[in-house]
């Protein structure tokens, strides 16, 4: 089932959705999306946002089971982006599927928006509110082992981020769900190797990172997360093993698609000046 | 109190199938029965409370209504931001149960005191906050949380508390227990302190004092209108708790009596100092901080000489 059937008609989308939906042009109008929103704003984490935008793209292009006319349909596929503070992407995705009028991105991070810095459930088609790191997953398996139990068919996505990984809650949920073989659950990291003040391998090293969720008795897959192609074959291949939950650990570059803000601690934190963001634009649009 | 809980707890899991028990690896001897009859409606997390808590806003978010159970500060401070942000930011069915409120755990030290739970809970949204005060309270509490939608806490004691009750209690959450009546003052108890506040009422009864008491199982949303009537009808006004004196049922009523403009009575709060708790039997610490039948009887005493008489 497509995400998008029920979209209405969109000027600003790649005119091959509608057919078969170009993956990468969706990306890029996320992209663009999000640089606007957060140099209008100018709030932070745009790097957070650019490293998942291939993910996102692909999870709501291609992969989730919803409906933008029903975002509480009680079947549909759960998906919890527990870096919640990359949520200008997540914000820009749902305004490109319908969920809600794509003029809302305009007050995003201003007084009294709908649209806040971190993911905030008030907003349609946001599943969980997050925003402090390490709880997603422990919702997550909530949800799954719910849908478990009552034989339910949708699955739960959680997008997590690297450093938040430093987080203990993650690994009592990792065990957790390991524990309980949540096939129906599919954690995946945004494993963009630079978290807020360093390199991941600096400040509290996780390698090595896929060993430990196999450990823990997940199904664990390696991809290039910037890779469509690569990402929606492996997210069609979930659950990858029966009775355990699938863990994607997706490389991926901070600050993806502008190559000034690639692999840039700097990026983290800083809100594009007119110029940058002009820069970023023309690379974005001229990217192909 | 504990083995209340559970029996109304089963019973309710029999009825209504969304509701489940996550434990955090704790309650032997009392959840093995919920965890035989009620399989699909049990978890065990282990012991990881913040996982404990953010699996039940999960399941509470596809429908469930969701007890988490472990003992003193466990289920409370050690998950409070899973607490903060998945159940009550999301107005999420979690009911979130302590055994051992207070100082139960007195001989396991300060680190199984939970003495600071209620101010904790309380000052977060949306949150209710239940302390029952005997058994019979724990029970009916237990049905009428499931009744009510949104996050709440659940401060039960532990074992053996007596019962101050007879057989009925008519419970509503907000809503205070009038256990005794009386016009020279208002003995407000919450939770296990009921027991011995009934008695110094009696005692205090014997010595011409007429004490009324309220059972105040709920501490939010608070029943300021019995607050109110009883600083009207009243000369003194003492609250009672097995908690520390600073958040608790004491400021909660401190706070409804100082900002209302007509109510002028003598006011006391009997509970902890805002200090690491000696080591001992509940009976001994209680004791210590004067939490006693005595204690109550002589704070009684001694705010009423205080008081202006309104004849």
């Amino acid at each position: 089932m497509q995400s998008n059937k029920h979209l209405p008609a969109d000027t600003h989308m790649p005119e091959t959705r509608s057919g078969t939906p170009d993956l990468a042009g969706y990306a890029r109008t996320i992209r663009i999306a999000t640089a606007r929103m957060i140099h209008r704003a100018k709030s932070s984490h745009i790097g957070s946002c650019f490293s998942m935008i291939d993910l996102l793209a692909v999870l709501y292009g291609r992969i989730l089971r919803i409906d933008a006319l029903r975002p509480a349909w009680p079947e549909r596929d759960r998906f919890i982006l527990s870096k919640g503070h990359a949520c200008a992407a997540l914000y820009a995705v749902l305004a490109e599927e319908g969920f809600f009028p794509k003029s809302w991105l305009d007050t995003f991070y201003q007084d009294g928006s709908a649209l806040g810095g971190h993911a905030m459930h008030s907003v349609p088609g946001v599943e969980v509110s997050t925003g402090s790191l390490g709880h997603g997953l422990s919702l997550g398996c909530g949800m799954a082992l719910t849908g478990r139990r009552e034989a339910r068919p949708f699955r739960v996505f959680v997008l997590l981020s690297d450093g938040e990984c430093d987080e203990g809650s993650v690994w009592e949920a990792v065990l957790f769900a390991g524990h309980h073989q949540l096939e129906n659950l599919v954690a995946i990291v945004d494993y963009n190797k630079i978290q807020s003040l360093g390199a991941v391998g600096h400040v509290l090293d996780l390698h090595p990172f896929a060993e430990k969720w196999s450990a823990c008795r997940w199904a664990v897959r390696e991809i290039d997360g910037h890779n469509p192609d690569e990402i929606e074959c492996v997210l069609r291949q979930v659950p990858f093993e029966a009775n355990r939950p699938s863990c994607i650990v997706a490389h991926t570059v901070k600050g993806k698609g502008v190559s000034f803000m690639e692999n840039e601690l700097l990026w983290h934190y800083r809100s594009p000046s007119d110029e940058e963001f002009q820069a970023a634009f023309a690379e974005l649009s001229s990217a192909s | 109190m504990r083995s209340a809980f559970v029996r109304s707890l089963m019973a309710l899991a029999e009825e209504d199938r969304r509701v489940c028990l996550v434990t955090g690896d704790l309650g032997f001897g009392v959840v093995e029965p919920f965890a035989a009859k009620f399989p699909s409606q049990f978890v065990n997390a282990g012991v990881a409370e913040q996982n404990m808590t953010g699996i039940a806003a999960g399941m509470a978010l596809c429908g469930k209504v969701v007890f988490t159970y472990s003992i003193a500060n466990f289920p409370t401070l050690r998950c409070l931001e899973q607490i903060r942000n998945d159940a009550c930011y999301h107005n999420a069915d979690v009911k979130i149960v302590s055994v051992g409120g207070g100082l139960a755990y007195g001989a396991l030290g300060a680190s199984h005191h939970a003495t600071e739970d209620i101010a904790v809970m309380r000052a977060l949204p949306g949150m209710t906050v239940v302390a029952p005060g005997d058994p019979i309270e724990a029970e009916t509490a237990t049905r009428a949380l499931v009744a009510r939608a949104g996050p709440a806490y659940l401060r039960l004691g532990r074992s053996g508390e007596p019962l101050v009750h007879s057989d009925y209690v008519d419970f509503q959450i907000g809503k205070a227990v009038r256990v005794t009546d009386g016009d020279d003052v208002t003995l407000i108890a919450t939770g296990t302190m009921l027991h011995a506040t009934t008695q110094a009422a009696a005692r205090l009864a014997r010595e011409g004092i007429a004490a009324r008491v309220l059972s105040m199982h709920t501490i939010k949303p608070l029943d300021v209108e019995a607050v109110f009537e009883a600083a009207r009808e009243t000369r003194a006004i003492i609250t009672i708790e097995e908690h520390s004196v600073i958040g608790g049922l004491g400021s909660s009523v401190a706070e409804v009596l100082a900002e209302s403009a007509d109510c002028h009575v003598r006011f006391k709060r009997m509970g902890l100092p805002s200090a690491f708790t000696a080591i001992g039997s509940r009976e001994f610490l209680t004791k210590s901080y004067s939490l006693s039948v005595e204690g109550i009887v002589e704070s009684a005493m001694q705010i009423l000489e205080l008081a202006p008489s309104c004849a």
